[in-house]
């Protein structure tokens, strides 16, 4: 049942061969002799679990069940959960119990999902290595030397080792792709505006994008299907009609135009990812697809631009968090200055307040044009960019991240290192395009490799198609690490 | 020192408190005085996660007030984050509009002083923009720590910036005053000034006469009366002057006024400046406004007070300052309109005249608004078409009107009727009482033969006392002089 898709586990729901009480009990017995390996879960509530499974059970026997009722579930630990603790990972929030629920949250529970935990991440989503985690970094289960990627690492881990069938993550800067690249999963990130925020802890606002983490393409697309959708509460939430984005998932990709971002091939890509890659586009022109070169001129400007506007919006997101009402306060402070700059110097990791201090910076009086105006300049290239390219191919491929899984610690000194790796990542949310990372093949010592797909805005069911496609014709996606 | 060598300068930014029903960002109501925190809703408070939606009243009320003024509504306008931090700040920032203010331009006409000295005035405005409100710290009752109250936090308010363009604290408050019957006459802002509602800071600056150059200016926060604004720009004019005449100079400064002691005291100095980081709220987008919208509620707007002001007086003949004071509210408006409608515009003004003087005298002394009246514009018009038709004289009119106020009859007639005010007209009446009173008053008679003038009154007075006041006074003064000279 642990490697069974959400489709089969849908189907032996309704035909009674399993409950979701029993479904949900293996879950959190895999959990409890799992977990401990990964570190991917950072809250398990098992009698909430079971209760919400038993509720499931009876839906699903007065028929009553939609394609999600009795799965169990994981939400990354940036989503509020009401009556749950919500920490972001980190000190700041150690002990927050939120009163309310997110709406992806919410929406998910009306589909019938059983909530089973919280997932590890790094600290209000700052990172690309799940180490910047209050609760101690997240692991690879294909390796649990190397990280899993970040920040949605534990939603990543979990899922690739099995602890879950799918969780949600988070994408700034490729937090849901590159993990599952890393993990060997499939990961999607809508078009931003497709998922509301309401309720997901924001670390910068006009990049963040609610998604979704799972074994295959086709598991993804129901659980964004009951994700999305418009929500007033979140100005930024699109006012479009309810989707079913596995609505194309069988069509045909015969003609499908892929274009080639000559960027995203070029130096700084380890040689067994592309090998991977360029294996995974072979396969795809044997189905059908014909591959096109573009260009992508700006994009060398991305990670520049993206490490001024994300730390920026940081900055004034993370204010809130001042020990007042909420979260941790130092236990002694001589005056109210005294009591914030504590607070918060022992609230906040390093890489966070590295990110305050960066985002404060860039936004002060006689730094803001050259820095945050220059960077929302380049953002608007970079979304030209990607407009013109949509003039000649239907998506876009490339590596999701230029290496596999590294070690632990590797980068922690480096934060500029760890950055460069969001290379082919950023972008898209600078842009606010869907894209989703797939499962391409293993790079050196047995590590997986993702191969990234970028679609045009509000492409997520052609993406889903692409990637289905293609886990139809290879199974990389079906490997499972060892375990130990 | 001579403060006639002194040029005054004044700009005012006013937050006016918008009257919607719920806040600015969020559902929660903006009622005033509610416990502690009871209306603080989760994105009030600022909890992980919540998001902002703009109110579409406030973004109305704004355009009403550009409308009002002559303002250009900008098509787009933009909300940023001012980021400090402070305990009653929940969110570490306040949305605000930084750049793109909904509201720029437009002007404001002020009158300021009254009789003689009276003259009008135009005060440019800068612009009004959009903002929430902070909560509010209480320093009191928590042994040495501060509470937070949080109800107050995300109000709309719209604060709205002139130029610098008064030149003394007379101009500041008749511009202050006339914004405040602007904002409550097209429904925006109750200008409830003790609650808060409409505040006034104050840029003041000096320089000698004839120089170009504004001196450098200091701010003086939160005054929330017309006379504390009054006395601290009056203050701090003095204050400034002052050490520019001993040689010092004056450096930019936040400061506050102190009503016990009238002077104003530093806050904080241009170094201690906060750097606010604005930058556009990447969880609000660009505030759209059409011109259809815009259509929409210039349709919904009533005339306004400067515009009903020029029609009295061109209509109805009033003098400038009637005009001018018979709009100072949108009710009291109403109230002389309606009485006019009634009495007809040939008694226009009678009618103000009434409502300026008992009318008035009565609602301060009973502290009611208009609107809480006892007397409705029906029956004053009534009391006024009597006095108008000689039915009765306006001594006794003060008499029909308590009767009407105090609810002793439903109209002027009924009461004229039911205690027989009704002026004697009837010629034989009068005749006789006139010579009852001739006749035992021989030496007033005599008194006026002898070419005392004043004796008349005297003889008036009492056959006016004869008739109980019904008599009316022109035909018995005729009538005395008619036998006295005979």
């Amino acid at each position: 049942m642990l490697n069974a898709s959400l489709q089969e586990l849908a189907s032996a729901l309704a035909d009674r061969r399993i409950s979701s009480v029993e479904l949900t009990r293996s879950v959190l017995d895999r959990i409890a002799a799992a977990n401990p390996r990964t570190n991917a879960f950072v809250h398990v509530d098992g009698d909430g679990a079971l209760a919400a499974a038993a509720a499931a059970d009876a839906r699903i026997a007065a028929g009553e069940a939609g394609p999600l009722t009795g799965i169990p579930l994981a939400h990354k630990d940036v989503f509020c959960t009401e009556g749950m603790p919500t920490t972001c990972a980190s000190k700041m929030l150690a002990n927050f119990v939120s009163p309310y629920d997110a709406h992806v949250v919410a929406q998910l529970k009306k589909a019938g999902t059983v909530l089973v935990g919280k997932t590890n991440m790094d600290e209000f989503a700052m990172g690309s290595s799940n180490e910047n985690s209050h609760f101690g970094a997240a692991r690879n289960p294909w390796d649990t030397s190397r990280v899993p990627g970040g920040s949605s690492g534990g939603s990543a881990a979990a899922v690739a080792d099995g602890l879950i069938p799918i969780a949600t993550g988070t994408d700034t800067g490729g937090s849901v792709r590159q993990p599952a690249s890393f993990c060997g999963v499939t990961g999607i990130k809508p078009t931003y505006g497709v998922v509301s925020r309401y309720g997901m802890i924001a670390y910068a606002s006009s990049l963040d994008q609610g998604g979704v983490l799972g074994r295959s393409a086709a598991d993804c697309a129901p659980v964004l299907s009951a994700m999305a959708g418009f929500d007033p509460r979140d100005s930024t939430s699109l006012e479009r009609p309810a989707e079913d984005f596995g609505r194309d998932l069988g069509k045909s990709i015969e003609g499908l135009k892929i274009g080639l971002p000559r960027e995203y091939f070029g130096e700084g890509m380890d040689a067994d990812v592309r090998a991977a890659v360029e294996a995974a586009l072979d396969t795809y022109r044997s189905l059908g697809a014909v591959t096109v070169d573009i260009e992508l001129p700006n994009s060398r400007l991305a990670i520049p631009a993206y490490y001024v506007i994300a730390p920026a919006e940081a900055s004034s997101n993370l204010s809130r968090f001042d020990g007042v009402r909420y979260g941790h306060r130092a236990a002694e402070y001589a005056d109210l200055a005294e009591m914030y700059c504590r607070s918060r110097a022992q609230g906040f990791g390093s890489e966070v307040k590295r990110r305050i201090l960066i985002g404060t910076y860039v936004l002060s009086h006689g730094y803001y044009d050259a820095y945050y105006l220059q960077a929302q300049k380049l953002r608007r290239l970079i979304a030209d960019d990607f407009r013109r390219a949509f003039g000649q191919c239907d998506v876009i491929a490339g590596p999701t991240a230029p290496t596999t899984a590294y070690a632990l610690g590797a980068k922690c000194d480096d934060p500029v290192q760890m950055y460069l790796g969001d290379i082919y990542t950023v972008a898209i949310n600078l842009a606010g395009l869907p894209a989703l990372s797939l499962p391409a093949g293993f790079g050196d010592g047995g590590l997986p490799v993702g191969l990234q797909l970028i679609g045009d805005y509000f492409a997520e069911a052609r993406l889903l198609n692409a990637a289905h496609r293609f886990q139809q014709a290879t199974d990389w996606h079906l490997a499972r690490p060892a375990g130990e | 020192m001579k403060q006639s060598d002194w040029e005054v300068v004044i700009g005012l930014e006013i937050h006016a408190q918008l009257t919607t029903a719920s806040k600015i960002f969020s559902g929660a109501s903006t009622a005033f005085g509610a416990e502690p925190n009871a209306q603080a809703s989760a994105v009030d408070i600022a909890l992980p996660g919540v998001l902002p939606v703009l109110n579409r009243g406030a973004v109305e009320r704004a355009i009403r007030f550009g409308l009002a003024t002559g303002a250009a509504i900008a098509p787009k306008s933009v909300f940023a984050r001012k980021n400090y931090f402070y305990p009653d700040l929940p969110k570490g920032y306040q949305i605000s509009q930084y750049e793109l203010p909904v509201v720029a331009g437009g002007e404001v006409s002020i009158r300021v002083g009254d009789g003689d000295q009276a003259y009008d005035k135009s005060v440019r405005l800068t612009r009004a923009h959009l903002e929430e409100d902070a909560g509010k710290s209480l320093h009191e009752d928590f042994h040495g720590m501060s509470g937070i109250d949080l109800n107050r936090a995300g109000t709309p308010l719209l604060e709205i910036v002139s130029e610098p363009d008064m030149r003394s604290s007379a101009e500041a408050v008749a511009y202050a005053k006339t914004l405040h019957t602007l904002v409550r006459w097209i429904d925006i802002c109750d200008g409830n000034m003790q609650e808060g509602s409409f505040r006034c800071d104050a840029n003041v600056s000096v320089r000698r006469r004839g120089e170009a150059a504004f001196g450098t200016r200091r701010e003086i926060k939160n005054l929330n009366s017309f006379r504390f604004l009054q006395q601290a720009i009056d203050y701090e004019v003095k204050w400034q002057i002052e050490l520019l005449e001993d040689g010092g100079s004056v450096q930019q400064a936040t400061v506050l006024f102190d009503p016990d002691s009238g002077e104003t005291r530093m806050m904080r100095s241009k170094e201690d400046a906060h750097d606010y980081r604005y930058f556009p709220d990447p969880d609000l987008l660009p505030l759209a406004i059409d011109a259809a919208w815009v259509d929409r509620v210039r349709a919904s707007m009533p005339e306004l007070p400067s515009a009903l002001a020029l029609r009295l007086q061109q209509r109805h003949g009033l003098s400038a300052y009637d005009a001018v004071t018979l709009t100072s509210s949108r009710e009291l408006a109403r109230f002389y309109l309606d009485t006019v409608d009634a009495a007809g515009t040939a008694l226009a003004k009678p009618c103000a005249n009434w409502i300026m003087g008992e009318f008035s005298a009565r609602l301060n002394k009973a502290e009611i608004d208009v609107v809480d009246a006892p007397l409705s514009p029906t029956q004053l018009a009534g009391l006024v078409a009597r006095i108008a038709d000689g039915t009765i004289s306006n001594n006794i009119g003060k008499k029909v009107f308590d009767a009407l106020w105090n609810g002793d009859g439903d109209s002027a007639d009924a009461i004229i009727e039911a205690q027989g005010l009704k002026q004697v007209t009837d010629s034989g009446a009068i005749e006789a009482l006139v010579d009852d009173v001739l006749a035992a008053n021989q030496k007033s008679v005599d008194e006026f033969r002898a070419g005392k003038e004043k004796a008349l009154n005297a003889l008036v007075g009492q056959v006016m006392k004869a008739s109980r006041g019904k008599a009316n006074p022109t035909q018995v003064n005729e009538l005395l002089r008619r036998k006295l000279t005979n």
